[in-house]
C-alpha cells in the first residue's frame, strides 16, 4: 500500500463527514472515489493528504512517498503575473528542457510563455498535471480534474491519465462525481456517501445495488452507458482513431 | 555625507522601498491591504507606549504592530468576519492611539511626524533602524521565496508539496510589522498601506512575473519617494502625503503605459 486509511472519521463543524472509512491504494493502480455532491470526497482525499486531521482512525503513507497533487481550481488573483513557465518551477525550480517536455507530455508544447490566467479549463488542469509531473510522484491525487470540461475533453483528459501512469507506473487516485468515463478508465472504484457503500472493478460496482440507490440510477441505463464506455476504452488501447478526434475537441475547449 | 538631511531621507526612502516593493506585492496577491491599514494605525498606540516608557520609538511600533498583525491573522484564519474585525481594530487601534499621545507627550512632540511621516528629519540612528528593517525583511522573504509564492497561489498546494500555508502566512504577518516600524518615520501611519500597495499595483501593469513584478515596485517606490521629497523641499507640503501623491502619479502612468503596449 502506498497510501491508505484505517476507521478514518472526520468531523467538521459537528457534521460527521467521514465515518469509519478504511481504503488504500496500491503502486500503479487508477483508484477513483465516486459520490454525489456533499458526499465527503474532497475532504477524504484532503484528510488522506493531511490537510484536515483525523477525528479517529489513521491515515499512513510509504515512507518517502513523493505525492503529485492537482487541486480543483486554482483561483489566481488577476495581480498576480504568472505565466505557465513559472508556475511548473513552484515550489521546486525546474530548467527550461524539462519544463518543456512536462508540457509536451500533456500536449501543450511552446505554452511557457501563456499567462496562466488566459488559460481555458482543459488547459489549466494539464498545465496543473504537468507541474505534479515535474516531482517525479509515486502516487499522482486529482480532485475532480475533469469539472467544467464536456465529455470529449474528459475523456481525452482521462485518457492522458492512463498513458500517464503506464509511462511512469505512478498510482493515480481522482476524486469524481461524475459516472461513466471515469469508472471505464479506472482500476477500483470506491462509492463514498460518508461511508464507503460499496468498492471494487468498475463492473463490478456499477453492478452493485447500493451504487445505483446512491446515484438513482434505473437498471439498464446505467448498464448500457457504462458498457459502452467501457468498449469504447478497449478500442482505443488497439488503435487510437478514437484519441485523435477526442484530442481535437479537447484544444477547442 | 550621511550629514546631509537630504541624502539621509533620500536613503530612508529608498530604504523603507526595498521592503515595500517585494512585501506590497504580497499584499496585493493575497489581497491583505486592509490588513496593512490595521497593522499601521496600531502603530500609533505604540508610539504612546515608547514615549510614555522612554523606550525608542521603533521598538514600541514594532511590538504593538507585531501584536496586532498576530490578533488579526489569528482572528482570520478561526473565520471571524474579517471585515468588522479589521474595521473595529484598526480605527480602535489608531483613536486610542491617539488619545494615549496626547497624555504623554511634551510639546516638543510632533503627533503629525507619526501620522504623516516626517522624512526631512531623519537621524543617522533612524537610517540604521529603517535599514536594518528593510535588509531583514528582503533577507526573510528571499528565504521564503519559493515556499511564499506557492501557498499564495494555492494554499491545498502549498501544503501537499510538504510546505505549511500557516507558517509562510505568519512571517509574511510579521514581515509586515517591521515594515510598519521602520516606515512609519518616513510616510507616516496613515500612508503606510498606500506605500505598500501603490508601487506593487503601479509594478503590475508593466510586470510579466512575480519576481519582476516585486522589484519594478521597490524601484517604482524609491522613485516616488525622492520625487515626493522633492516636492515636500519644494512647496513645504507634508512629506509622506507628497511621497504618497508622487506614486500614485507614477501609477497612473503606469497603467497608461502598460494598456497601450497591450493594445
Amino acid at each position: 500500500m502506498l497510501l491508505s486509511a484505517e476507521g478514518l472519521t472526520v468531523r467538521l463543524g459537528g457534521t460527521e463527514v467521514l465515518k469509519d472509512v478504511s481504503m488504500g491504494i496500491e503502486p500503479g493502480e487508477i483508484v477513483t472515489i465516486l459520490g454525489p455532491n456533499g458526499s465527503g470526497k474532497s475532504t477524504l482525499l484532503r484528510a488522506l493528504l493531511g490537510m484536515v486531521p483525523a477525528d479517529a482512525g489513521r491515515v499512513t503513507r510509504v515512507a518517502g512517498l513523493r505525492i503529485g497533487y492537482v487541486p480543483q481550481k486554482l483561483a489566481i488573483d488577476p495581480s498576480l503575473p504568472l505565466t505557465v513557465r513559472r508556475f511548473l518551477s513552484l515550489p521546486h525550480r525546474v530548467d527550461d528542457a524539462e519544463a518543456e517536455a512536462a508540457l509536451h507530455r500533456v500536449g501543450l508544447e511552446g505554452a511557457g510563455l501563456k499567462p496562466v490566467s488566459g488559460l481555458s479549463g482543459g488547459q489549466l488542469q494539464r498545465v496543473m498535471l504537468a507541474r505534479a509531473m515535474l516531482g517525479k510522484p509515486g502516487l499522482l491525487v486529482l480532485d475532480e480534474p475533469t469539472q467544467g470540461l464536456d465529455q470529449p475533453g474528459e475523456a481525452a483528459f482521462y485518457r492522458l491519465i492512463a498513458d500517464v501512469r503506464k509511462e511512469t507506473g505512478a498510482a493515480v487516485l481522482m476524486v469524481s462525481h461524475d459516472l461513466h468515463v471515469v469508472m471505464a478508465a479506472s482500476d477500483r472504484v470506491i462509492c463514498l456517501n460518508h461511508h464507503i457503500c460499496c468498492e471494487g472493478t468498475p463492473r463490478v460496482v456499477s453492478a452493485a445495488p447500493e451504487y445505483r440507490a446512491l446515484f438513482g440510477l434505473g437498471t439498464q441505463g446505467a448498464l448500457a452507458l457504462y458498457q459502452h464506455r467501457h468498449d469504447h476504452s478497449h478500442d482505443d488501447v488497439h488503435g487510437h482513431h478514437h484519441d485523435h478526434d477526442h484530442e481535437g475537441h479537447s484544444h477547442a475547449g | 555625507m550621511l550629514d546631509d538631511f537630504l541624502i539621509r531621507a533620500g536613503l530612508a526612502g529608498v530604504g523603507v522601498s526595498l521592503a515595500t516593493g517585494p512585501l506590497g506585492s504580497f499584499v496585493l496577491w493575497r489581497r491583505m491591504a486592509y490588513f496593512g491599514d490595521a497593522t499601521a494605525h496600531a502603530a500609533i498606540l505604540g508610539v504612546a507606549l515608547a514615549l510614555a516608557t522612554d523606550l525608542p520609538v521603533p521598538f514600541g511600533t514594532l511590538a504593538v504592530a507585531v501584536v496586532m498583525a498576530v490578533t488579526v491573522a489569528t482572528l482570520a484564519a478561526r473565520g471571524w468576519a474579517v471585515d468588522t474585525t479589521l474595521g473595529v481594530l484598526s480605527h480602535g487601534a489608531l483613536a486610542l492611539g491617539l488619545v494615549a499621545i496626547s497624555f504623554v507627550h511634551g510639546v516638543h512632540t510632533s503627533l503629525e511626524a507619526y501620522l504623516f511621516g516626517d522624512i526631512l528629519a531623519v537621524s543617522k540612528g533612524d537610517l540604521a533602524y529603517i535599514w536594518g528593517g528593510a535588509v531583514l525583511v528582503l533577507g526573510l522573504l528571499a528565504w521564503r521565496w519559493q515556499a511564499l509564492l506557492t501557498s499564495t497561489v494555492n494554499a491545498d498546494l502549498a501544503q501537499a508539496d510538504g510546505i505549511n500555508p500557516d507558517r509562510e502566512r505568519l512571517i509574511l504577518t510579521l514581515a509586515l510589522a517591521v515594515v510598519v516600524a521602520v516606515a512609519l518615520k518616513v510616510v507616516g501611519a496613515l500612508l503606510i498601506a498606500a506605500m505598500l500597495v501603490i508601487p506593487a499595483a503601479a509594478a503590475r501593469a508593466l510586470s510579466r512575473g512575480p519576481e519582476q513584478m516585486a522589484a519594478l515596485a521597490s524601484g517604482i517606490g524609491a522613485l516616488a519617494c525622492l520625487l515626493g521629497l522633492g516636492l515636500s523641499l519644494w512647496k513645504d507640503t507634508p512629506a509622506g502625503p507628497s511621497i504618497v501623491t508622487a506614486a500614485a502619479g507614477l501609477f497612473a502612468m503606469a497603467a497608461l503605459f502598460g494598456r497601450m503596449r497591450r493594445h
